[in-house]
């Protein structure tokens, strides 16, 4: 026996969780043609004739004007945006000699060298990162705070409070 | 008759197969990596498994958009090492067992697990890092292996406690196989990490460990654990953890830890590795 699940609640949760984004059927399926470039940068001789003239290259596929201006940009963020999933993306930077751990920090606004020393200090934790809801609700109680704090005491209040 | 005799995980990192391969394990940064499988590669000396049964997930390679198997067994003669975009590993081509693989294929369907069986294949570092983590790097693989690639990149990928079923029933299949042959089964991946986006790095080391720790002491939480869980809590790709459960459900209810090795960062990756032994079933009380 499993458990029945409801796949609009399933995935619903997943756009709770902040700075990343599921590769659900809807991505996949925007995506389709973007990864299956990347896919086609497998064999060698492809690599070659991409090398050689991306444009070109790209030309022989499918994708939209975002698609392109992100493969071209090497946008990492903008192709998962546009339904790119990171294996796929893999076998691009892997095509320009870049390793996952060069890849994925581009993703971060760190500069390189920051994202490394940062694995190596044990990673980003998940404090903080889990949940938009939660964040949401922590930066509504620190805006709270911080107007219980910067309102000025009415006279007649501080007067009780002497008293 | 074929037996299960150990399980075990571990990450499948590609920058630890490119270290292997480059001659980098005595570095700094990796030497520590490679000492936490000294174990393991003097267990499967002295273990001489036959055939290995690995788990793990194709990352694009064999598999691109155009077929998306959930579970998908490997019953080829061979698998060649995958040109993942920037050549192929430079290791030995890996050995099937058809007539095992078969078996269980054929096994599985009537146990109401609807395989997809593949004959041509190339396996990725999904397969091979794990291969060169237990042997090194020597001529010939020392074992054959019944490739089991499970589906963790489009979602949905099956649930924890489908992939637990599908180890028990790999169990009863391999059980039912006439040849006597050593058999191990290996769950690979995770653990905690996450390839993509503005949260990319993620690790979460309490949960490593707890899920580590359940492997043995509650397995039955794990079997119900809820892929947001391993979203939120282990990184995107942390789900590649559910395949871990397909070999723990095949060591059966209780089982014996033999060693474990946690280590941060491997690339963007907790390296997470664990040898487990399955114990004799409790005798009931007549």
């Amino acid at each position: 026996m499993t458990t029945p699940r409801d796949i609009h609640a399933y995935l619903a949760e997943f756009e709770d969780i902040p700075g990343t984004r599921v590769y659900t059927a809807k991505r996949a399926r925007k995506g389709y043609h973007l990864n299956q470039f990347a896919m086609s940068l497998m064999k060698p001789e492809n690599r070659a004739r991409f090398k050689a003239d991306e444009a070109a290259y790209l030309d022989e596929w499918k994708l939209t004007p975002a698609q392109r201006a992100a493969v071209l940009a090497r946008d990492y963020n903008a192709m998962l945006d546009e339904g790119g999933n990171i294996y796929f993306m893999a076998k691009l930077f892997s095509t320009d000699g870049q390793s996952f751990l060069q890849a994925v920090g581009t993703m971060t606004g760190m500069s390189t060298e920051d994202y490394q020393a940062m694995m190596v200090a044990g990673g980003r934790s998940p404090d903080g990162v889990r949940s938009r809801r939660e964040q949401a609700a922590l930066a509504a109680v620190a805006d709270a705070a911080s107007e219980i704090t910067n309102t000025p005491v009415p006279d007649g209040a501080a007067d009780e409070e002497r008293r | 008759m074929a037996r299960i005799t150990a399980g075990i995980a571990t990450s499948h990192i590609p920058a630890v197969g490119a270290a292997i391969d480059n001659g980098k394990t005595a570095d700094p940064y990796w030497a520590p990596v490679f000492a936490g499988y000294d174990f393991a590669r003097a267990f499967e000396r002295e273990e001489k498994p036959d055939v290995v049964i690995l788990v793990y997930n194709d990352h694009a390679s064999a598999f691109d958009m155009t077929f998306i198997p959930t579970f998908a067994i490997g019953c080829a003669e061979e698998f060649a090492p995958a040109d993942e975009g920037w050549g192929p590993r430079p290791v030995p081509v890996v050995k099937g067992h058809p007539d095992l693989a078969w078996h269980i294929a054929q096994s599985l369907i009537l146990d109401e697990f609807d395989m997809t069986i593949i004959n041509a294949m190339d396996v990725d570092h999904g397969l091979t890092v794990p291969m060169s983590l237990m042997f090194g790097q020597p001529e010939a693989w020392p074992v054959r292996v019944v490739p089991l690639a499970v589906n963790v990149v489009t979602y949905p990928p099956p649930s924890g406690n489908r992939c637990w079923q599908l180890g028990e029933a790999i169990a009863r299949a391999v059980e039912s196989f006439e040849e006597d042959l050593n058999v191990q089964i290996w769950g690979t991946g995770g653990m905690s990490h996450q390839l993509q986006g503005p949260r990319a790095g993620l690790i979460n080391k309490p949960w490593d460990t707890a899920f580590l720790d359940a492997l043995t002491a509650d397995p039955e939480m794990l079997r119900h654990k809820p892929h947001i869980d391993y979203l939120r809590e282990a990184g995107s790709e942390g789900i590649e953890l559910v395949m871990w459960l397909i070999m723990r459900g095949a060591l059966g209810p209780s089982v014996r830890e033999l060693h474990r090795f946690y280590h941060v960062p491997a690339s963007n990756t907790a390296v997470g590795h664990i040898v487990l032994r399955p114990a004799p079933e409790q005798a009931t009380s007549p």
